[in-house]
């Protein structure tokens, strides 16, 4: 059995590796491709166009046996599929352009209607005489294991092409997915371009039918571009990463489906990209859900300390006498801000873990050498930034205090260094300049 | 400079020496209808060169319709557009469209500076990608509206004001004789506006004519020379020191005319 397994994993037999390298190819042209179709907020279009495709595997199958071919030359099949998925797309643009009914609404009844008539189409086809239609039903689910090394070859050869004729249109798609109107205000033919887009996922869902089948071909198009979207900002990145997605889910998916013979390849695809997904929307640096968390959780953290070093000195600066490190007690501390007392206590547990405050007497804090340094530098960059806001932003004394708090947090050591210029031999800490 | 005419008569057109050659823009009955319901009527306007000019009438009296439709964007129902005497399509290469910020997602993947470098993307053609040229070009653009120090922040890292200055670099770059900009004021900060008043006159300066959809009533008489008054018809055209009356505002705005914007008025005439 783990013969078997590293045997397909690794592609060591002559038929699976055709195979698997063919769904791989497979994946990196819906990667590609989907990712103009999303950016574009065409997705739902591939789903109509891959459920009107059914009729037309039915009727291509059933002129085939008519004339006395086999009905289950793949080439044909699949034209049939990709003229009745063409269709689909035209009733709906149809449907969008002669009544008021909205995109959804049009998308769903085209969906539902063509897949429908396939379904029926499938049933007399079964029923024709002399005919063996046995399998046909493999392109709703997709199936691997019926494909011979032509066809492979073909939906190789045929998603290489797609994906380098992507490519080659990259810089004509990215206008018209970012700014159609002003693609066309400069001559570009925004209608022409969509076309050749929708051809090509046209190709990619025709040749992905066998493999992956017409409900879930949508995912191999759609997923792998959103997963990439939480890793970059860049679209040739997206692109890049898309495409490695789209590939490592095909070949998760062929090689799985080879060793576990009752296992749907599309469905494995699926949930191989789905897991890919789920990770890039929790880890994904650009976008993705924990790295935001961290982000906000350190400013959180960081403004936290700022304001009890600040409340420190600033109860230091009203004692009398000159200004000197003492003790502070917890309960003056904790009056000077409003904070809630969980909030006060891990501040300042945080506050000793850093060494920027020890306990003297009981209920009292000490600032540490460094924490005072460090409170002093805090209180003079707000007082600072107060004072700009008064000078040059017109906000009243009353108010700055408030205003300097959102902002004071994240200055860095340019923004002072230019405040300092802006506003002269400030040396020191300013006085407050309002009552604290 | 071409005699200023504006009328509203569809009478008069006809008379092609109306339409001057060297008008930057010439706009002869031109009106719009979505879904059978006019737009904009009868449009008839002749734009002088070398001037920055103001588009301003109520909400929905059809001024962004006006560009589209002068842009081809969307179909006329009747009337002719040239531009320096020529249809729009044989003379694209003169037009710079500045489209309204909304109108985009700015939360696509692509940098400033991949934005700015579109306005080059005409002159290169099909198939050919943005070089180093193309790059130079357009990070000058940035520098000539201020924001060439973010010219490699994703669109959506970037202020209000900072994105519709990348679409005026976007617009710049392409080196136009003719501007339509869709509200390029719109919920702008200081600086931003600022900026491209700075850059209207810069470009008058030039001898290039801007047509600017404008909606703030008190900047007005500072930004523009010249000035359409629109609500689905030209009310008036013509110098705003003629046109920017009490009396032609009430026509264009009817009833709508609210106190915040009189008040504004009678602050830009006193």
């Amino acid at each position: 059995m783990l013969e078997t397994i590293t045997d397909v994993l690794f592609l060591k037999d002559h038929n699976t590796r055709v195979v698997i390298i063919s769904v791989m190819l497979l994946g990196v042209s819906s990667g590609i491709i989907g990712a103009f179709l999303l950016l574009r907020k065409r997705s739902l279009m591939g789903d109509v166009l891959s459920h009107a495709t059914l009729p037309g595997i039915g009727i291509a199958f059933a002129v085939m046996t008519l004339w006395g071919f086999s009905g289950k030359s793949l080439p044909v099949l699949l034209l049939g599929a990709a003229i009745s998925g063409i269709l689909g797309l035209l009733t709906m643009l149809a449907i969008h352009s002669t009544t008021r009914l909205r995109d959804d609404a049009a998308m769903g009844f085209v969906l539902s209607v063509f897949f429908g008539l396939g379904v029926a189409v499938l049933g007399m086809v079964q029923k024709m005489p002399g005919a063996n239609a046995a399998g046909l039903e493999s392109f709703i689910y997709g199936k691997t294991a019926s494909m011979v090394f032509q066809d492979a070859l073909l939906i190789g050869g045929v998603a290489l092409v797609m994906s380098t004729v992507a490519i080659l249109f990259k810089k004509e798609f990215t206008l018209i997915c970012f700014d159609d109107a002003y693609a066309s205000s400069q001559g570009w033919p925004v209608v022409l371009l969509d076309v050749a887009m929708l051809a090509l996922v046209t190709a990619v869902t025709v040749i992905g039918l066998q493999a992956v089948g017409l409900i879930l071909i949508i995912a191999f198009l759609i997923i792998p571009a959103t997963a990439a979207r939480f890793w970059t900002y860049r679209l040739d990145y997206m692109l890049l990463l898309s495409a490695l997605i789209g590939a490592l889910s095909g070949w998760l998916g062929a090689a799985f489906s080879g060793i576990l013979s009752n296992m749907p390849a599309g469905a494995i695809i699926v949930v191989a990209a789905a897991s890919i997904f789920l990770i890039s929307m929790f880890f994904g640096t650009a976008r993705g859900v924990v790295p935001r968390m961290l982000d906000q959780a350190r400013l959180k953290r960081r403004v936290g300390r700022q304001h009890l070093l600040r409340a420190a000195f600033e109860i230091l600066e009203k004692q009398s006498g000159p200004l000197a490190n003492v003790p502070v007690s917890r309960a003056s501390l904790f009056a000077h801000r409003t904070w809630s007392p969980r909030e006060f206590s891990r501040f300042m547990a945080r506050a000793q873990a850093e060494d920027h405050l020890e306990p003297s007497a009981p209920d009292t804090v000490l600032l540490s050498e460094s924490g005072f340094g460090e409170a002093a530098r805090i209180t003079r960059n707000h007082r600072l930034w107060e004072l700009y806001l008064i000078r040059h932003a017109d906000v009243a004394a009353c108010h700055v205090d408030r205003d300097a708090d959102m902002v004071e947090h994240v200055l860095g050591a340019e923004i002072v260094r230019k405040l300092e210029e802006e506003l002269g031999p400030e040396i020191g800490i300013p006085q407050s300049p309002h009552r604290i | 400079m071409p005699p200023i005419t504006a009328h509203t008569s569809p009478a008069a057109s006809g008379d092609l020496s109306e339409h001057p050659e060297d008008s930057p823009l010439s706009i002869h009955d031109l009106t719009v209808a979505y879904h059978r319901k006019p737009v904009i009527w009868d449009i008839d306007l002749n734009i002088p060169e070398g001037s920055l000019v103001g588009i301003v009438g109520p909400n929905g009296a059809g001024k962004s319709t006006l560009l589209k439709a002068c842009l081809e964007l969307i179909p006329k129902t009747s009337g002719l557009v040239n531009v320096y005497g020529k249809p729009y399509q044989k003379q694209r290469h003169l037009v710079g469209y500045v489209p309204q910020r909304e109108s985009v997602d700015w939360d696509f993947p692509i940098s400033a500076l991949d934005v700015v470098a579109m306005g080059t993307y005409r002159r290169l053609g099909w198939f050919k990608r943005v070089g180093k040229k193309e790059r130079a070009r357009a990070l000058e653009a940035m520098e000539q509206v201020g924001i060439a120090d973010y010219a490699d922040r994703q669109i959506s890292q970037l202020s209000g004001g900072q994105q519709q200055r990348v679409f005026l670099a976007r617009a710049l770059v392409q080196d136009a004789q003719l501007y339509f900009m869709d509200e390029p004021f719109a919920a702008v900060d200081a600086a931003t506006e600022q900026a491209i008043v700075e850059l209207l006159k810069e470009l008058r300066s030039q001898g290039k004519t801007c047509i600017v959809v404008h909606h703030d009533l008190a900047t007005v008489s500072k930004y523009f020379d010249w000035l359409v008054l629109l609500n689905m018809r030209v009310v008036a055209a013509g110098p705003t020191k003629e046109i920017f009356t009490r009396e032609n505002l009430h026509k264009t705005y009817g009833g709508r005319l609210d106190l915040l914007d009189s008040a504004s008025l009678a602050l830009a005439q006193s």
